[in-house]
């Protein structure tokens, strides 16, 4: 385990960092929000991620990946971070790919992975059923029928449920509401009969869906995993989410951090720069400490899951709990250190201060992943 | 004491037999009497009411009558407030003239000035903005740019302002001026009115966070305003512009106290959105984060009637100087605190999928940035109560 990046990892970060700032700087979100874009992200622009291997990235080579590890992933979700950039990136070769990887089958693997690599194929994670997360709290089912099940329910906050071909939705087969056991996931497509999609418009300007399923019919052979057994495999699915989400995030920070950093160098009052005032040195200099200690964090959690997958539950919230203050801090800093311009739509710190708000929510707010922590502590 | 009593009931019986049902509901912001040319009455309940209270003085209660106030002292003018706040009438009308020019025109204009401008705010025939802030002078105002020559029968005003409240949508802007280059930076500044219609006079809307446009940039391109103007004396306005301060900053302070808007607060919130067990919200950060946020508004709303009682028996202390500072902070709190709340619901921004209030409530959230900035930032706030309260020993920084 090692708490700084390798050369190749470095290599990637530039890489990673150039391919954004040129490809998807946050002009182009602005540009997709005020076109009202009916994908919400640029299907060339995420061919282009595919050919740099980033729709395949945690693959094996097998099936067309990359196979830069977690870490890898970090890297890049960082880098599109830091310039907002609209993409599958986080649904599909995510949450998408290691649902695969952890639950499915080999016929499964073999049928799906070569395509989510290649960027032909996208997948949305349809769990949430409430405002707060809440992983167990399934209400939708899965009933059996002659040759497969049929899902009835609904489902909110599905990242990218608008564009992605298939959804991974989590249903329950048996038991109660809030219930580990009795739970499944199971492929369906978007287009089936009895879906229905609502595109929902988030402060973030990014992609998300109501999903409605009436009567859903699936064939058997689109159950991942064991039937009943999902939650065995679900929390390390989750845990892989809120690190790689984290990781994006330490992308926000960063750049909101930067750019306020170098006003504080720019901006003059008084007849001085204000980042010569003491009482703003001191909460810049404290935002450092906290970026410090959040990218140990960030460094430990991502390389949990490939290494030392038992310590992922713990990293996992401590990671997602951090990272959601660190955004909340760097981004209302970074509004009002720039003062009457800092709530401008002109300036892009705006589109990081509403991200943050959405990230925030993505798998887990600060509460749910402190409880969380205290409960893996024991207490 | 007693007469209080009595005006109490007077106040309360003409409200109740004068103020239109569909007056006393929760309001939209779009909603709002702004008057000026551009104003319209939501209504015609809306127009009756806003009749009504000027006929009866109650726009500017503490104004002297004739300038269309109703010579009341501001234990009178309270109780209105609270008897209003008892039936939740609405505000009758909004207005930076009634609540920022007026009370600074009452103290530094001239009669003629008083005449002209004072009962066209109470009868919302003028619209007001402010023309503080330039691209390079907003914490530091007194460094301001925009200049006015003397030339004679009048000034020629030449520059920019910035962060113009709404001055798309105002006849007039009452202005800080650069009357002297060569003086000390406050010395050189004046006050100005300056009409809106004047040629010369430009504006360009400015897009916020929020999705609106609330302010614009405003220029001058030698506009001539004519000497009578001058508020105050030439190279003085810094006096009127600080006193003006005072009367923005209380008005800011109180923000949380009378929100407009028909949107959530916290509390309620918490019981739409929040799971309880036995009475107790389950989420123990959201339970703390909303304990902390009612104990401080509490604490905000006791200290707001003290300053009150304490400028009414002559007590001078550090609390109205604090309050800018604590209200704002305390209203941003909130609509963080409101998104946390609402989880996946708190951060829609437009469409069906979510309620009109729970899109208002992440709007507003959007525009709480703006409460701990416009009319002096949270940082000069402490700065000022480390100056002028404590008298701490200053160093480079003003
Ligand atoms: C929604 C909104 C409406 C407004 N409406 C009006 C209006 O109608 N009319 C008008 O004239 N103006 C208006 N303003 C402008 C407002 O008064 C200024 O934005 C404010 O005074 C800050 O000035 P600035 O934007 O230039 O920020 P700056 O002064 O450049 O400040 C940048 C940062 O530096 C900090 N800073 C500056 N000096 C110090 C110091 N000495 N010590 C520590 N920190 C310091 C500030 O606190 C801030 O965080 C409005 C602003 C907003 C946001």
């Amino acid at each position: 385990m090692s708490l700084v990046l390798n050369e190749e990892q470095r290599f990637l970060q530039d890489t990673a960092r150039s391919f954004f700032s040129e490809n998807a700087p946050v002009e182009a979100l602005r540009k997709l929000r005020d076109s009202k874009d009916a994908t919400g992200y640029s299907t060339q622009l995420w061919q282009a991620m595919a050919q740099m291997g980033w729709a395949g990235i945690i693959l094996p080579e097998d099936y067309g990946g990359a196979d830069f590890g977690f870490t890898g992933l970090g890297v890049v979700l960082e880098e599109s971070g830091r310039t907002l950039a609209a993409s599958p990136l986080f649904a599909s070769a995510v949450l998408g790919a290691s649902a695969l990887l952890l639950a499915g089958n080999d016929a499964q693997k073999q049928a799906l992975l070569p395509a989510i690599a290649s960027g032909e194929l996208t997948l949305a994670l349809a769990l949430e059923e409430t405002h707060h997360h809440r992983p167990t709290h399934i209400a939708t089912t899965a009933g059996e029928t002659a040759n497969g099940y049929v899902i009835n329910g609904k489902k909110c906050f599905v990242l990218d449920g608008h564009s992605a071909d298939k959804l991974l939705v989590v249903a329950r087969v048996s038991g109660d509401t809030n219930d580990t056991e009795g739970l499944s996931l199971f492929l369906v497509d978007r287009s089936a009969d009895g879906v229905s999609v609502e595109r929902t418009f988030m402060a973030d300007s990014r992609n998300a869906a109501n999903i409605a399923f009436e009567d859903v019919h699936i064939d058997s052979a689109d159950l991942l995993g064991e039937n009943g057994k999902a939650w065995t495999f679900l929390e390390a699915l989750l845990d892989r989410g809120r690190i790689a989400i984290a990781a994006e995030m330490m992308g926000y920070a960063l750049e909101c951090f930067e750019r306020t950093v170098q006003y504080l160098k720019e901006r003059e009052q008084f007849g001085a720069l204000i980042g010569s005032f003491q009482a703003l040195q001191h909460r810049a200099a404290h935002m450092q400490s906290e970026i410090e200690l959040c990218r140990s964090v960030m460094l430990q959690a991502l390389s949990a899951v490939d290494e030392t997958p038992e310590q992922l539950p713990l990293l996992a919230s401590l990671a997602k709990a951090r990272l959601n203050d660190l955004v909340t801090l760097t981004t209302n800093e970074a509004v009002q250190m720039h003062g009457g311009i800092g709530v401008t739509d002109a300036l892009e710190i705006g589109f990081f201060l509403k991200r943050a708000r959405v990230a925030i929510q993505i798998l887990g707010d600060t509460g749910f992943h402190k409880d969380r922590y205290a409960r893996l502590c024991g207490y | 004491m007693e007469d209080l009593e009595q005006f109490r009931q007077h106040v309360s019986q003409w409200l109740e037999e004068n103020c239109p049902a569909s007056q006393r509901e929760p309001m939209q912001a779009q909603e709002q009497y702004w008057g000026g040319r551009n104003g319209s009455f939501a209504s015609e309940d809306a127009r009756l009411w806003f009749e009504r209270m000027r006929d009866k003085g109650w726009i500017a209660p503490e104004w002297p009558a004739a300038y269309g106030g109703a010579d009341l002292s501001p234990q009178q003018a309270k109780i209105i407030t609270e008897e209003m706040k008892k039936i939740n009438a609405r505000k009758p009308i909004f207005g930076l003239g009634l609540w920022m020019l007026g009370p600074a025109l009452l103290e530094y204009g001239t009669e003629a000035q008083k005449q002209k401008h004072l009962r066209a705010i109470v009868n919302g025939e003028t619209r007001w903005c402010q023309g503080y802030s330039e691209p390079g002078s907003g914490s530091d105002l007194a460094s301001l740019q925009c200049k006015a020559e003397d030339i004679g029968d009048h000034f020629l005003v030449t520059g920019s302002k910035i962060w113009t409240t709404k001055a798309d949508e105002c006849d007039w802007i009452f202005c800080l001026v650069r009357t002297d280059p060569d003086a000390k930076k406050q010395e050189g500044i004046s006050f100005l009115l300056i009409d809106m219609d004047d040629p010369g006079v430009s504006t360009t809307p400015i897009e916020l966070i929020s999705g609106e446009s609330e302010f614009c940039q405003t220029f001058f391109d030698a506009v001539r305003v004519p000497k009578e103007n001058l508020v105050g004396k030439l190279n003085e306005g810094w006096s009127v512009a600080k006193a003006l301060l005072v009367h923005e900053r209380k008005l800011m302070s109180e923000i949380g106290s009378d929100s407009p808007r028909h949107v959530l607060v916290p509390n309620t919130a918490a019981r739409e959105y929040l799971e309880f067990d036995d009475g107790k919200i389950v989420d123990a950060e959201l339970r703390s984060r909303l304990v902390d946020y009612d104990m401080q508004m509490h604490a905000v709303g006791l200290t707001h009637f003290r300053t009150f009682e304490e400028k009414i028996a002559g007590i001078r202390s550090a609390a109205p100087l604090i309050m800018k500072y604590v209200g704002t902070e305390a209203e941003k709190a909130k609509s963080e605190l409101l998104l946390a709340i609402m989880g996946s619901r708190g951060v829609g921004w437009e469409g069906d999928a979510f309620t009109q209030s729970e899109i208002d409530t992440t709007r507003l959230w959007a525009m709480s940035y703006a409460m701990t900035i416009a009319g002096g930032t949270s940082e000069i706030q402490l700065n000022v109560i480390a100056k002028n309260v404590l008298e701490l020993p200053q160093g480079g920084e003003s």
